[in-house]
């Protein structure tokens, strides 16, 4: 039995960074909006108050803001010949499952990705010639390029009140901001944040060894600030328990401080939690929407009509719900053909441990990504001739709060328990600071999402499934870059030191990032991307599927901050010229 | 600040031999020694009673659907066990190891003995008959750490005593930030716990944030 409810003029699914962001954007320009939310709701006041939310064990494991993997998850293996199986308990990455959506725990790297990242394949052809890039290397240009949404960059810095000090205005180079960034129109809406002791070390390093280090750009607010829709966000108070962990202040940038409360005044537009979407429906032609069908919280099955679906779920939901409804052609890795799947990518990491015996950094007092970095070995602003891979990683120290069962780090060679693990667990918790490389990852044919074959979901549909393993690229350009990093952490005299990389196979056990990416990538021809430059569907032209679903490989900053400004990009072209003209954009 | 005996833990779900033996490991997976209390003393198995009695402790937001076939090492925990079965098979057959092995249930080990039995666990070389060693020691090892390491209203951490060893100070102020530019200064204070503001036991400004009580910068 199925429900069918009023139509709308748009139905949003999700209410993470994308789906606010839509929702809001959709109902100022008047259109009655719905957003399904498959999540809880959430009163930020109470589920997030002190002192219940400075609790390690219940965000690094508990939490209810995260998926219940219970109802769904996805099935992984390294390689297409392998077995897939269900990923049971959660690990290497934390979807989030409430109104607010993952960023609700998001660690606040605000970063624009570099002019580079949006062309990554023809910027490579072009300067080291196409053997540079590995036979079965998927990697390709966004079909949309820095310069085209600096704008929104900017609208999506003032919505989140980033605070940092700009390295580029309209072109000129600024003293004490990062040099190799796009240009900007106009400086961060707020300051840069003081800092750290371990901050500066590594800052004072860099800059002794001649690299330009810079404040982190942050949404974790370094002041009071009022956003353009008219929020106060509160001051940071360098709490800790920043990644992972939602905040008690109101200064961590996110749905549920920047958006949600503006929407919920708004009359045009309803959210609704605890209902899951489980396919978009299609006339008959299958080149339109006609809505949504969700599952309330009981079960029961409603119709959503509406003239505009915005899929503004996460990565994996995006991708599960177009193969799901049967839009786009899925991937089929053989024939390197059809695009839904195509381009699934991740973020590499590497890191460098430095332990000292006579500094003390108070390692608990953080805030969001505060710290400093150096960008000399991003994405290209090196030169790689000579080298076996491309793009690269940026470096850098980020002080979110060492908490106690997650952060007390001991020396390589150290037993993981007794006296001598406790001895050195006492001396260094306090005296170890680590620098982190944060790496990008380029996409492959053998690497790719599709429905498994196998294992549902408590409502019987197929999960997704993911194939994964790291390239060679990766590999490289992480051992290269952490090399780097070790050099500077030499020049700050550490006793001893761990060195981490990329190796080996990738591991979906312990958490690595919640920044999965791909599977609808977007791009200007429609035989390698799901979606146009506007976020919309190639086969049917009023589905807009926005996210990190739709980078067609991970730049080496976090991808949040660009996750948010594609919404801003999309909802500003659904606005000004799909609303006037619904059809194809590109 | 005054420390008040915190209650005796009640055990719900281990049984007496059960906590004998996790009282045995957690006192050599982080002895009491000069430089404070153990696992044992913090109540790591108080703090895995509660766990096992909680969501996580039957797995309640895992995918608990087969089929269950053996994976590889990266697709991560395969098992049907649930921690509380886990437990509660591995505790009985490594005892019965111990047993053939040294006539001896573990408790009653030696130190040397012990550490062993542990190393023979985390390696994997002492096989029990329904449940890998190595998952057994995984559970083990994690759980002592976060019994050890997390608030007290989970039962371990007793005294945070584990805050007290590293210097975490806990559940934090609202005026960190004046402190910002103290680089290269420990700031040490009597830690603050989720429990201790729930008990009433510290001072809270305006905010409901504690007043933390600095302590001396001496050694």
């Amino acid at each position: 039995m199925t429900t069918k409810l009023k139509p709308v003029d748009a139905v949003v699914v999700g209410t993470g960074v994308v789906g606010s962001i839509m929702a809001k954007e959709l109902a100022d320009a008047g259109l009655k909006v719905v957003a399904l939310e498959r999540g809880r709701m959430i009163d930020p006041q109470h589920d997030f108050a002190v002192p219940s939310t400075y609790d390690e064990l219940k965000f690094d494991r508990f939490s209810d803001i995260f998926q219940d993997l219970s109802r769904e998850t996805l099935t992984f293996r390294n390689s297409p010949g392998e077995r897939a199986l269900p990923m049971r308990e959660m690990g290497s990455f934390k979807p989030g499952e409430a109104v607010g959506g993952t960023a609700l725990h998001w660690s606040t790297h605000a970063r624009r990705f570099l002019p580079w990242d949006f062309e990554t394949r023809s910027r490579t052809v072009e300067r080291y010639g196409k053997g540079m890039i590995p036979e079965n290397c998927t990697s390709q240009d966004w079909g949309i390029t820095y310069e085209e949404l600096e704008p929104y960059y900017d609208q999506f810095e003032h919505l989140y009140g980033v605070g940092g000090k700009a390295g580029n205005l309209d072109g000129v180079i600024q003293e004490g901001g990062n040099p190799f960034e796009g240009p900007r129109s106009r400086e961060y809406p707020n300051p840069p944040s003081p800092m750290t002791y371990a901050g500066t070390m590594f800052a004072t390093a860099c800059a002794e060894l001649g690299y330009k280090p810079h404040v982190n750009p942050i949404a974790a607010q370094t002041q009071a600030y009022t956003n353009p829709y008219k929020l106060m966000l509160g001051q940071c108070i360098r709490g800790g328990f920043c990644t992972s962990h939602a905040c008690s202040q109101g200064a961590k940038a996110n749905p549920s401080t920047t958006v949600i409360p503006a929407l919920l005044k708004q009359e045009n537009c309803e959210i609704r939690p605890l209902s899951n979407v489980i396919r978009v429906n299609l006339d008959s032609d299958r080149k339109r929407a006609t809505g949504v069908t969700y599952l309330d919280a009981s079960g029961r099955e409603f119709e959503q009509p509406a003239d505009i679906v915005v899929l503004g779920a996460y990565t994996f939901n995006n991708v599960r719900l177009m193969l799901l409804s049967g839009i786009g052609a899925p991937y089929d890795p053989v024939a390197n053909r059809g695009v839904v799947g195509r381009n699934y990518s991740y973020q590499s990491h590497g890191r460098v441990t430095m332990f000292f015996e006579e500094k003390a950094f108070n390692p608990f007092m953080g805030g969001g990504a505060r710290g400093t970095a150096i960008d000399e070995f991003n994405g290209d602003n090196f030169d790689h001739s000579g080298l076996d891979f491309f793009g690269g990683a940026y470096v850098n120290v980020a002080s979110a709060g060492a908490l106690p069962i997650r952060s007390t780090t001991v020396p390589a060679g150290t037993p993981k328990w007794g006296s001598e693990w406790k001895r050195a667990a006492a001396h260094y918790y306090q005296r170890n600071f680590s620098i982190r490389v944060g790496g990008g990852c380029q996409s492959y044919r053998q690497n790719y999402l599709d429905l498994d074959p196998t294992y549902r979901d408590a409502n019987g549909l197929p999960l997704l499934r993911m194939t994964f393993d790291w390239g060679e690229n990766e590999r490289k350009s992480i051992d290269w870059v952490t090399g780097k990093a070790e050099e500077i952490a030499k020049a700050m005299n550490p006793s001893r030191m761990n060195t981490s990389g990329q190796h080996g196979h990738y591991d979906i056990v312990p958490y690595q990032s919640t920044h999965n990416i791909g599977g609808a990538a977007m791009g200007a021809d429609p035989a390698t991307s799901a979606v146009n430059k506007y976020l919309q569907s190639w086969d049917v032209s009023n589905v807009f599927v926005i996210g990190g679903s739709a980078f067609p490989q991970n730049a080496a900053y976090p991808p949040t901050q660009t996750i948010g400004t594609l919404a801003c990009w999309a909802a500003d072209n659904i606005r000004g010229t799909y609303l006037k003209r619904p059809g194809p954009m590109a | 600040m005054q420390e008040s005996a915190e209650a005796p833990h009640v055990f719900n779900y281990l049984t007496q031999p059960e906590v004998r033996f996790l009282d045995a490991a957690a006192a050599r997976l982080i002895p009491a020694d000069d430089l404070g209390p153990g696992g044992k003393e913090a109540g790591v198995s108080a703090y895995i009673d509660n766990q096992l009695n909680s969501v996580w402790g039957s797995h309640g937001r895992n995918y608990r659907s087969g089929p269950w076939p053996e994976g590889t090492p990266y697709q991560g925990f395969q098992s049907r066990l649930t921690p509380r079965e886990i437990y509660r098979a591995a505790i009985r057959e490594t005892n019965v190891h111990c047993l053939k092995q040294y006539q001896k249930a573990f408790e009653f080990l030696g130190p040397r003995e012990q550490d062993d039995v542990l190393k023979g666990l985390e390696s994997g070389t002492i096989e029990l008959s329904s449940v890998s060693s190595k998952l057994f020691f995984g559970l083990l090892i994690r759980n002592t750490m976060e019994g050890f390491f997390a608030d007290p209203i989970y039962g371990g951490n007793r005294d945070k005593v584990g805050w007290k060893l590293i210097g975490f100070p806990g559940v934090p102020p609202s005026n960190y930030n004046d402190l910002i530019d103290e680089h290269n200064v420990p700031y040490r204070v009597e830690p603050v716990s989720i429990l201790d503001i729930r008990q009433g036991k510290v001072q809270l400004d305006a905010q409901g944030l504690p007043k933390h009580v600095r302590l001396g910068n001496q050694e």
